[in-house]
């Protein structure tokens, strides 16, 4: 079976300054890969070229099928396929709780209005926060934007989620909140990549662990080599994190 | 016989009124004429396309740069030179709505990007086309932040349809002029024209600073 996601000699730079040089990996379906290293290690660019927020310069990617590093990419269908969270939860904020879940699968999907609020029910409940469904993020906590956010991608019913440092801006409560519906995700199977500092929470959930150096994949392994790491600079990155 | 008041004959009352209603016409061409234009300059302005962006701005920097009362002298005086047959209303309304337009542009551009780049990707992420990406997500938002200036605006508009007394379009200050000649008291009859502005701009900027109070403390 072929992967859902597929990087081969992946180059990106912004202006001179080098920031993939070659990166190749691949994430199974059903797997659970943790993308790790320092600020600046490129774990974060990698995320977003599998959705094409960037753009490579070099290299191939292929998402669920799609070839994202084709110019002429259909992006509305690749992006139909990949569900992403961000560190600042970016709901919209003049809309209600159900507005921001149903916006996509209602415009793009044509789904109708009653399918459209029952799909809102049915993620919202995978998040526990069905009572939350007519509030307005601002009336929302940081752990529970997230998980409306959350939420608002399972809405799409996408093969793979990406999550780019989705509890950095959260309290350790909030964090775990949060993490706990990561986890619940990946228990029923969900495809995922997942940039996180979260190293304990890296050593609980994912399959597959790759510490990004530089640019480069530097070490890659099972969640084990947070416990048993081969390398110096993995070493004193664990070291700091755990 | 109707007594005069302030000192201006009923006659001459009955035309400033005219031409106070000439006043208000021509602002709502500048304001709705200049907006549907000025929206489509700050969809230009934002464009991907490099030559529609290069074009939007140099039409918005065109017009900034150079004085009304010159872009009507050469609608109203230029053009028939060409054979265009241009009459003071209408040079005075493709000259507001030109004017308005790059004014209009440039305030909605600003309140388009002050949208955060993040929304747009939030909605470009959830596979929503880009003219739906404008519309359910970041034109609702730009409008919150565009009332207030763009309200704001409306009170330049206002005065700057007097401009349109020297190319011959019978408004307020064309009026004024015309009494002024026949009565000779520019003071008094000059400060009644600006009182009449006054009311007609004055609740515009009242609108203006309580929309943005209001939408600042909705935003907190």
């Amino acid at each position: 079976m072929s992967p859902i996601v597929s990087f081969r000699d992946v180059h990106k730079s912004f202006g001179a300054v080098p920031v993939l040089k070659g990166l190749s990996f691949e994430v199974q379906k059903g797997e659970v890969v943790a993308l790790i290293g320092r600020s600046g290690s490129g774990k974060s660019t990698a995320l977003r070229c599998v959705d094409r927020l960037e753009t490579v310069d070099k290299g191939e990617i292929i998402v669920c099928g799609h070839r994202v590093s084709d110019p002429k990419i259909e992006l509305r269908k690749l992006r139909q396929d990949v569900g992403i969270v961000f560190q600042s939860y970016n709901l919209f904020p003049h809309l209600t709780v159900e507005q921001n879940i149903t916006l996509a699968p209602r415009w793009v999907k044509k789904a109708d209005k009653a399918s459209a609020r029952a799909l809102a029910q049915e993620v919202l409940a995978q998040v526990g926060l069905s009572e939350k469904i007519d509030a307005y993020p601002e009336q929302l906590s940081g752990g529970q934007q997230q998980r409306v956010a959350i939420a608002r991608s399972l809405a799409m019913r996408p093969q793979v989620m990406l999550f780019d440092e989705v509890t950095s801006a959260l309290d350790p409560q909030l964090t775990e909140e949060v993490l706990k519906v990561i986890e619940e995700l990946a228990r029923q199977g969900m495809t995922m990549l997942l940039v996180t500092h979260e190293m304990a929470f890296a050593a609980r959930i994912a399959d597959r662990v790759i510490f990004m150096h530089e640019g480069l994949i530097h070490e890659t392994g099972s969640r084990d080599i947070l416990r048993n790491p081969n390398t110096p600079e993995l070493k004193s990155f664990v070291g700091v994190g755990l | 016989m109707i007594p005069s008041l302030l000192g201006i004959s009923p006659a001459h009352w009955a035309a400033l009124l005219a031409g106070l209603k000439w006043t208000v016409f021509l602002s709502a061409v500048g304001f709705l004429a200049g907006g549907l234009v000025g929206f489509a300059v700050a969809l230009s302005r934002i464009s991907d396309s490099l030559i529609i962006r290069g074009l939007a701005a140099v039409y918005v920097n065109l017009i900034q740069g150079t004085p009304l009362l010159v872009l009507m002298f050469v609608l109203y005086f230029g053009l028939p030179v060409f054979g265009f047959d241009m009459p003071p209303l209408a040079a005075a309304c493709i000259a507001m709505t030109l004017f308005s337009a790059a004014y209009l542009g440039e305030i909605w551009r600003g309140c388009l990007q002050s949208v955060p780049r993040t929304q747009w990707e939030a909605a470009d992420c959830l596979a929503l086309a880009r003219w739906e990406r404008m519309l359910l997500v970041i034109l609702p938002q730009a409008l919150r932040i565009a009332v207030p200036p763009t309200v704001g605006f409306m009170v330049q508009i206002v005065k700057n349809t007097s401009v349109a007394s020297v190319i011959g379009m019978a408004e307020m200050t064309y009026i004024g002029k015309l009494i002024n000649n026949a009565t000779f008291q520019p003071f008094r009859i000059y400060l009644i024209i600006a009182g009449l502005y006054f009311l007609l701009c004055y609740p515009l900027s009242w609108l203006s600073r309580r929309l943005e109070r209001k939408l600042n403390v909705a935003h907190r």
